[in-house]
């Protein structure tokens, strides 16, 4: 797509047209590509094992990505301006624990409160991650190293030896991940809808588009008014509370929850969201892509599965996929620098 | 809102230079007395004063033997991860090729293959390990953050199907005896593990503040373009680095395999926050061009002495990341929070003088 941009002759339309062109296919680009390669990994392996594409495979598949997706939608919040938030997993464990906890100490609780209790203990870790990172100037990597070890520390002296087993839990709350509309599970759809609205606004938005301008450079936005600290702080107050909200999801999904739920998602989290074309260094990239990132990474495990592959291949897989992926968008975005400045030079010729 | 004073999030460095609220004196007599080393020395000395006072055993040959062999690989890793993070780069691999590095040791014992030939293999895997990430840096200009959590994934997932669910245990005790014998003459205290850590330790603290080339990894953190203007060859010296950190990490992988005398797929998953936090800890700048291989010594014996402190004062033991990580985030906080007291401070004599 990029080499026929560059052997294209410049085109007769006004200037702005011809670079909003530009521009929308660099933003074609970003999800078409993994669209492509997911659209491929399933073809592959359908072809090679017609199960992967049954019903109840499906449902696994989008069922396993609907956690990671919700995780990438804060993720990406925070990563297009710039930051990062690693504290992702061990929030998820807290409000796991906690939430699940409820329904042994307040039998009959009702399910949204307990989804508004995980939402309030994502929110209030990420509230004082942005804090510390917009208030306190500690670089976000730091802070939420940091916050990754001592939310987990916490949540392990709360836990202590014990555990919730899924016995204590209502079958109306393990029935979440398994009721489906028309064989799709009825949270995938919620999910989607979630991530749609996250990517839209994020999109569309005035706050949202700030966060990219943030992102793609800090100094201009600041001279360009836009208040950064709280900018900076929503994304991670939303990235908090979306882990807290996925928490109580890990919890239905998997029933039993120790101290260690959780543990090492933030690294899968950023793996979804750059495989999911968002730049690390933030300014670009969507919700949308991010999701698809961690459908990519759910799809992969289960393909691998289904073929009778070792499972021990899924890691080395996602790492050469992300690598791929930041490889691919490198030679892209310079082959699109070069034919822009090709053509601006043209112009000026 | 204070914090519009500085352009981005994050970015502030702490202890500008040039700072004239504060009356000439002291700062200018002891510049070394108000270097975060200088603090981080004071809270080693507490915490290992705080230990001896929690537990008789803390300051016993055989305890301080324990502490540095269970803690000497994230110590080594830490030393070339600290020239990196100063260079300006990250490396979230190094566990990663540890646990590599660990598997192919058990595989290539398995089949029968002489030490000293696993040995040469696993040291060019290790080299090789690091060029992939340094090349991809470099050259393709990628971010090394988003390049080494790729290779953790990979070398990790290599790690997974090089043994899969086996277990390699039968190794020689000419090697295991790494992890039971201490070095001699030293009343049983230290390990072979503290032994080279603080060899190397020597090595990298010469390099990076004795040596051209550690001025040059100095420079590129500060400016990677105004050091490529002064002539440093930045690509070079980042490769090089990555992949002395990849050879590091592949030998604490050996080390790490024989002192539990095991090879298992998951040997070291997660180990690289710990090495993160311990350089960080240790004074080095998440931005590149500060820190000092001191600082970072004794970031590990603050890390190292509190996980033990704990260890010993029966203080659950998987729950010390709590103080783990408050001592990075304070380790970074503090600094920061010297210009908001000077903001205040200014603040308030502003007032007064509009009172009088």
């Amino acid at each position: 797509m990029t080499a026929e941009v560059l052997r294209r002759e410049p085109p007769p339309a006004p200037a702005d047209a011809t670079s909003r062109g530009l521009a929308e296919r660099v933003f074609r680009i970003r999800e078409s590509g993994i669209v492509v390669v997911l659209a491929l990994f399933i073809a592959v392996t359908a072809g090679l094992q017609h199960r992967f594409l049954s019903a109840s495979n499906i449902q696994f598949v989008l069922v396993n990505t609907v956690i990671f997706a919700l995780l990438a939608l804060g993720e990406t919040m925070v990563v297009v301006a710039r930051h990062v938030d690693l504290s992702v997993g061990s929030v998820l464990g807290m409000s796991a624990y906690l939430s699940a906890s409820l329904f042994g100490r307040h039998p009959g609780i009702p399910l949204p409160v307990v989804f508004l209790v995980g939402l309030g203990i994502g929110l209030g870790w990420g509230i004082v991650n942005g804090l510390l990172v917009a208030a306190g100037r500690v670089p976000s990597l730091v802070v939420t190293l940091a916050s990754l070890y001592i939310i987990r520390g916490i949540d392990i002296l709360i836990v202590g030896g014990s555990m919730v087993t899924a016995n204590t839990l209502p079958s109306a709350f393990t029935d979440i991940p398994k009721e489906t509309v028309l064989g799709i599970p009825y949270v995938a759809i919620v999910v989607a809808v979630v991530v749609a609205a996250g990517a839209y606004y994020l999109r569309s938005f005035r706050s949202g588009r700030d966060l990219y301008a943030i992102g793609s450079n800090p100094a201009a936005a600041k001279l360009a008014g836009i208040p950064i600290g709280r900018r900076v702080f929503m994304a991670f107050a939303a990235s908090g509370a979306i882990a807290g909200v996925a928490g109580v999801l890990w919890a239905a999904q998997y029933g039993t929850v120790d101290s260690t739920a959780g543990t090492g998602y933030e690294l899968t989290v950023v793996t979804a969201v750059v495989v999911g074309g968002v730049a690390i260094f933030g300014g670009s990239g969507s919700a949308v892509g991010a999701a698809l990132g961690a459908l990519l990474l759910a799809t992969i495990n289960s393909a691998l599965y289904v073929l009778g592959i070792s499972s021990f291949w899924d890691q080395a897989i996602a790492g050469f996929l992300l690598i791929f992926a930041i490889t691919l968008d490198r030679v892209i975005s310079v082959r699109l620098t070069e034919a822009l400045r090709i053509r601006s030079s043209r112009r000026a010729a | 809102m204070q914090h519009d004073i500085v352009p981005t999030p994050g970015l502030t460095e702490p202890g500008l230079p040039g700072d004239r609220s504060r009356p000439a004196g002291l700062r200018e007599r002891f510049p070394w007395a108000f270097r975060w080393e200088a603090l981080l020395a004071v809270i080693v000395v507490v915490i290992a004063a705080g230990g001896t006072a929690a537990s008789p055993e803390f300051l016993t040959s055989y305890n301080l033997f324990n502490l540095g062999l269970s803690n000497g690989e994230i110590a080594i890793m830490a030393l070339p991860m600290t020239l990196i993070i100063i260079s300006g780069e990250i490396d979230l691999s190094v566990a990663s090729t540890l646990g590599m590095s660990s598997c192919l040791l058990g595989f290539l014992w398995e089949r029968h293959w002489p030490m000293i030939a696993i040995f040469v293999v696993i040291a060019l895997v290790g080299l090789a390990a690091g060029a992939v990430n340094g090349l991809l840096v470099t050259r393709l200009g990628l971010p090394s953050l988003a390049v080494t959590i790729g290779t953790l994934t990979l070398y990790a997932g290599v790690a997974q199907i090089l043994l899969g669910p086996t277990t390699v245990s039968d190794f020689p005790s000419t090697y295991t005896n790494l992890g039971v014998n201490a070095v001699p003459f030293t009343d049983g205290a230290v390990s072979y593990s503290t032994l080279i850590f603080a060899v190397l330790a020597v090595i990298f603290g010469v390099v990076l503040h004795v040596t051209g080339v550690g001025r040059s990894i100095f420079a590129m953190g500060a400016g990677s373009e105004a050091a490529l203007f002064a002539g440093i060859r930045v690509k070079r010296v980042k490769t090089v680095l990555f992949m002395v950190s990849g050879l590091v990490c592949a030998f604490a992988g050996v080390l790490y395999t024989f002192r539990l005398s095991t090879s298992v797929a998951n040997n070291g998953v997660g180990l690289e926050l710990d090495v993160v936090a311990i350089v960080l800890v240790g004074g080095v700048s998440i931005f590149g061009g500060k820190g000092s291989v001191i600082g970072v010594v004794l970031g590990v014996l603050a890390f190292a002495g509190i996980q033990n402190a704990l260890l010993l004062t029966n203080f659950n033991q998987e729950a010390s990341g709590i103080v783990a990580g408050g001592l990075l985030l304070v380790s970074v906080f503090l600094p920061n929070t010297a210009p908001l007291w000077r903001w205040c401070a200014a603040r308030y004599r502003a007032r007064l003088a509009q009172i009088s």
